[in-house]
């Protein structure tokens, strides 16, 4: 009686597209390997040489060594060979595995072809994935926590400016810790001013969400320029140094990507652990997402829609303000102008590729953590590529991943939309 | 438990929505409420359920005055409705919209969702409401999600038990099943509601009826004794026929037919699967169908809304599949849509504005960039008139107006040209009793001037008054195809159910 049952000439139409998508995605893969034939394997010469040791690591374990140019035939050959057979059979789950294997393949001989001829940590690397996906991480939880409440969080990149800004300004005179209270307090209170805007007001939420942004970057720049370079005690935070774990601190390669960390890292994945559990696990979570679902039955039910939007919201905010906070007090121990450098917003195009999860929005922070970490370790390198065109890469891959890959994510169906009770 | 309600009276603005409103209702009875779209139900219900507060009168629980600052004091109080849109969250499972606010839950505020799954077996179980606890609502048919409704009224330990037209979603057969548990609920001492402007059904299954209009309690009816027209006539507040009034006319020519058309909804599934009918000039055929089983896409196709993507579509002997809407517009097709206020007018312009919505181009109206508003509203006030939309200025604005002038503007944009076919979809949802008749009228009288008509509805008596030819969808087929004449509800309902398929 499920009205999903489909008649067979409903199968046919799915088979017919998703045939479509198989050609589709086997050409892209036969693109990728005459790609990585002619553009890595005929212009790299010598080895490349991965370091997975750190120099401060107790236990020492070899290098890997790979021959960059036999390496991207290798790779070409294994693109071509997915290629025609995705264009061949394939189709249904596999398509969009193979895709994927396909494209970390292509990142692979990227590097080998970057690194040929020097060395490279890769090691250094992923820790740095890691470090460079907090503040993503924790703007794509912000966004997830708004959003499933439906209020749209367009003020994230503000949320997390303000949050550097008050880290820097009252860590530097009172300390570290509460740095990161008040720059936990500053995100929620902006949390809460976006709720009273959206939710009691009903002003339109992107043009609340582009307030805020445009009001914490002129306060804090003008702040910053006119004041703080002044008096520069203002502006020279302690910066919390990893804390070891131990034992699991001394394995190789996991050691220093995971267990070697600040408090920024542990607390965000703390974070998306703990949101995890309230979204999906506990009364308060399940009534949020039925207000950001159908907020008239959530009413009906005796739901109280606006307190439950502002809650989420300043939580929202507040988690903002932490991820915030590790801009300067987890990395450089000083505000800059725009220091935030757009990770709000692609923040917010994390939570949409992990699908409004909290471990989703994590998963893709790690993916734009990697390309951000990439462009400045091959900036080091010294690869043909301009560096202007690395420092792109974060955003690029942004759009790729938005655009291209998401496929049919769905937001809470009220998402955005303002809740008028009679 | 006994629910009085005394003196309420509710205003919107200037608007008085309950009048001085006096209400009994006993445990172990069905009270029935009956009112045109508009007389007053909903919001009276909504004022016992707590959603509204009454500007006006008390109501009393068991002799005691009670006060409702939300709808958590009333489901707390013992009270519960089952909206007219059902109030479930699609994407949640069965349990999970049971125990929404009322959440079983263990340490760390741990949602108990095996405890749950377990209550709602058992309610299922002590009620005859078999449901899958685990299944998800937006996959799940109407009739389920409704049971689903009343287990979540039931879950709360409601002792009153508020429908707000619940018949409206469901076919003949779910409509059985549940008067079925209607009765069962009023045997195990429930007391219950049911808010609905169909007479058969009213008569069917309460025990008590009153009857509201204009916000007032005109009337009380005994089933036993009331007859349709007794009520109806207390509904509307004058005699009503029930019949459509239409001469047997011979069909003339063919004019459009459509040959295996493939339409695909919003999500991408096939809506419409290999639909061949055709229609000839002079004939009115009605297609049936539950809500939902492709009658949309096919209007839409039908008007170049929406692409197709299989089967052709020819009109007058031209192949229209691939036609735009201003093409099939130019062809002579009108086309009355389901929601009006979404796709049949613009609630911010005025009357005037509306009428050339879909004229504004032509020479009449205007020569480059340059509107002739003048002959607009002169021409709009002559189409007023004769429509008898009642609005004092063409000048109003389209949303100021009632849901029936609403519906006669755009059936009146749409009959007051040269047209070969209509297509009316829901013509007269949502529409009183006295517009009904007047749409019906016109829909007939454009008939017998030769023009091809398809009527689409979900109300089986609008479609069995109108039609000269019955055709019944079920999940984007064709199933089943009756001559008005012979058709039976019954026959019609299990075709709708897809049992003739």
């Amino acid at each position: 009686m499920a009205m999903t049952d489909t008649a067979p000439l409903a199968k046919a139409d799915i088979e017919l597209a998703r045939r479509r998508q198989k050609k589709i995605n086997g050409v892209i893969l036969l693109c990728l390997a005459a790609f990585v034939a002619l553009a890595f394997g005929a212009t790299s010469e010598g080895d490349a040489v991965f370091r997975l040791t750190l120099p401060r690591d107790a236990v020492k374990i070899p290098n890997l060594v790979l021959p960059a140019a036999p390496y991207a035939y290798i790779v070409a050959a294994l693109l071509a060979f997915f290629g025609i057979r995705q264009f061949l059979r394939g189709g249904g789950r596999s398509t969009n595995v193979f895709l994927g294997i396909g494209l970390l393949l292509v990142v692979t001989a990227f590097l080998a072809w970057a690194t040929a001829g020097k060395s490279f940590s890769l090691t250094g690397m992923l820790e740095s994935t890691l470090v460079r996906a907090v503040p993503i991480a924790l703007g794509g939880l912000a966004g997830v926590l708004s959003e499933r409440v439906a209020v749209v969080n367009i003020a994230i990149e503000g949320m997390l400016l303000a949050g550097a800004f008050a880290g820097a300004l009252i860590g530097s005179v009172m300390g570290g810790v509460i740095g990161i209270v008040g720059a936990v307090a500053i995100g929620g209170l902006f949390g809460f001013i976006l709720a009273a805007l959206v939710v009691t007001h009903r002003v339109d939420q992107i043009i609340a969400g582009v307030a805020i942004n445009l009001f914490v970057l002129g306060l804090t720049s003008y702040v910053s320029s006119q004041v703080l370079t002044e008096y520069t005690w203002l502006n020279n935070a302690p910066v919390f140094r990893p804390i070891e774990i131990p034992f699991l601190s001394d394995l190789p390669v996991v050691g220093p990507v995971l267990f070697r960390q600040n408090l920024f890292v542990y607390g965000a994945l703390i974070m998306v652990l703990v949101a995890t559990y309230y979204l999906f696990h506990t009364r308060t979570g399940l009534r949020a997402r039925a207000v950001g679902e159908h907020p008239e039955a959530a009413d009906t039910l005796g739901i109280n829609v606006y307190r439950t939007r502002y809650i989420n919201v300043t939580l929202a905010g507040m988690v903002a303000g932490f991820g915030g906070a590790w801009f300067t007090l987890g990395s450089v121990g000083r505000f800059d102008e725009g220091m935030t450098g757009g990770r709000g917003f692609i923040g917010l195009a994390a939570m949409i590729f992990g699908r409004w999860h909290p471990v989703g929005a994590l998963m893709a922070a790690l993916v734009f953590g990697f390309a951000d970490s990439l462009q400045q370790k091959l900036a080091i390198l010294q690869t043909p590529i301009p560096s202007e065109f690395l420092a792109m890469a974060p955003y690029i891959a942004t759009i790729v991943l938005v655009a291209g890959l998401i496929g049919r994510a769905r937001p809470p169906a009220a998402d955005g939309q303002p809740y008028i009770k009679e | 438990m006994d629910i009085e309600l005394r003196g309420i009276t509710k205003r919107f603005g200037p608007v008085v929505a309950n009048s001085d409103v006096n209400l009994t209702i006993r445990s172990g009875e069905i009270f029935g409420l009956l009112g045109e779209n508009g007389a007053g139900k909903s919001t009276l219900m909504n004022v016992l359920s707590g959603l509204y507060r009454p500007d006006e009168g008390e109501i009393l629980i068991d002799g005691k005055p009670v006060r409702f600052e939300g709808a958590g004091d009333a489901i707390r109080a013992g009270i519960g409705m089952v909206h007219q849109h059902f109030m479930l969250v699609p994407v949640f499972t069965v349990a999970e919209n049971v125990v929404l606010g009322v959440e079983p839950t263990g340490r760390l505020d741990h949602l108990d969702l095996k405890t749950a799954r377990r209550q709602v077996r058992e309610i299922g179980a002590q009620h005859g409401l078999v449901v899958d606890p685990d299944a998800i609502i937006e996959e799940v048919p109407v009739g389920i999600q409704q049971r689903v409704e009343i287990i979540k009224v039931l879950f709360r330990s409601a002792d009153v038990l508020i429908f707000d037209e619940p018949t409206a979603v469901l076919t003949p057969q779910e409509v059985e099943d549940f008067f079925g548990i209607v009765r069962s609920l009023r045997d195990a001492g429930k007391a219950l509601v049911f808010i609905t402007h169909k007479l058969f059904e009213i008569l069917e299954v309460a025990d008590r009826i009153s009857v509201l209009r204009g916000g007032k309690i005109v009337g009380e009816g005994d089933p036993k004794t009331a007859t349709e027209a007794d009520l109806a006539e207390m509904m509307v507040g004058r005699p009503v026929s029930f019949t459509v009034d239409k001469a047997p006319k011979a069909p003339g020519p063919a004019l459009l037919e459509i040959s295996d058309l493939k339409v695909l909804n919003d999500r991408h599934e096939v809506a419409v699967d290999n639909v061949s009918l055709n229609v000839r000039a002079g004939e009115i055929v009605g297609i049936a169908g539950v809500q939902g089983n492709g009658q949309t896409e096919l209007v839409e196709a039908l008007t170049g809304l929406r692409p197709t993507v299989g089967g052709a579509i020819t009109f007058l002997g031209e192949d229209v599949t691939r036609a735009s809407t201003r093409d099939l517009h130019a062809r002579g097709i009108a086309h009355v849509p389901e929601d009006r206020q979404r796709d049949g007018l613009i609630e911010d312009f005025t009357i005037a504005e509306n009428m050339v919505l879909d004229s504004y181009y032509d020479d009449r109206f205007s020569t480059g960039l340059n509107m002739h508003w003048q002959k607009v509203h002169e021409e709009t006030a002559r189409i007023v008139t004769e429509f008898d939309v009642r609005t004092s200025s063409v000048f109003d604005l389209a949303g100021h107006l009632s849901g029936g002038n609403q519906q006669k503007l755009v059936v009146a944009r749409e009959l007051s040209r040269e047209i070969k076919l209509l297509i009316a979809s829901q013509p007269t949802r949502g529409v009183d009793v006295g517009s009904i008749e007047y749409i019906h009228e016109r829909i007939v009288a454009a008939r017998d001037a030769g023009v091809g008509v398809i009527v689409v509805s979900t109300e089986l008596d609008e479609i069995r008054g109108l039609s000269d030819r019955i055709l019944v969808m079920f999940r984007g087929r064709v199933v089943a195809e009756f001559d008005s004449a012979s058709a039976t509800v019954a026959q019609l309902g299990l075709a709708m159910a897809g049992a003739a398929a």
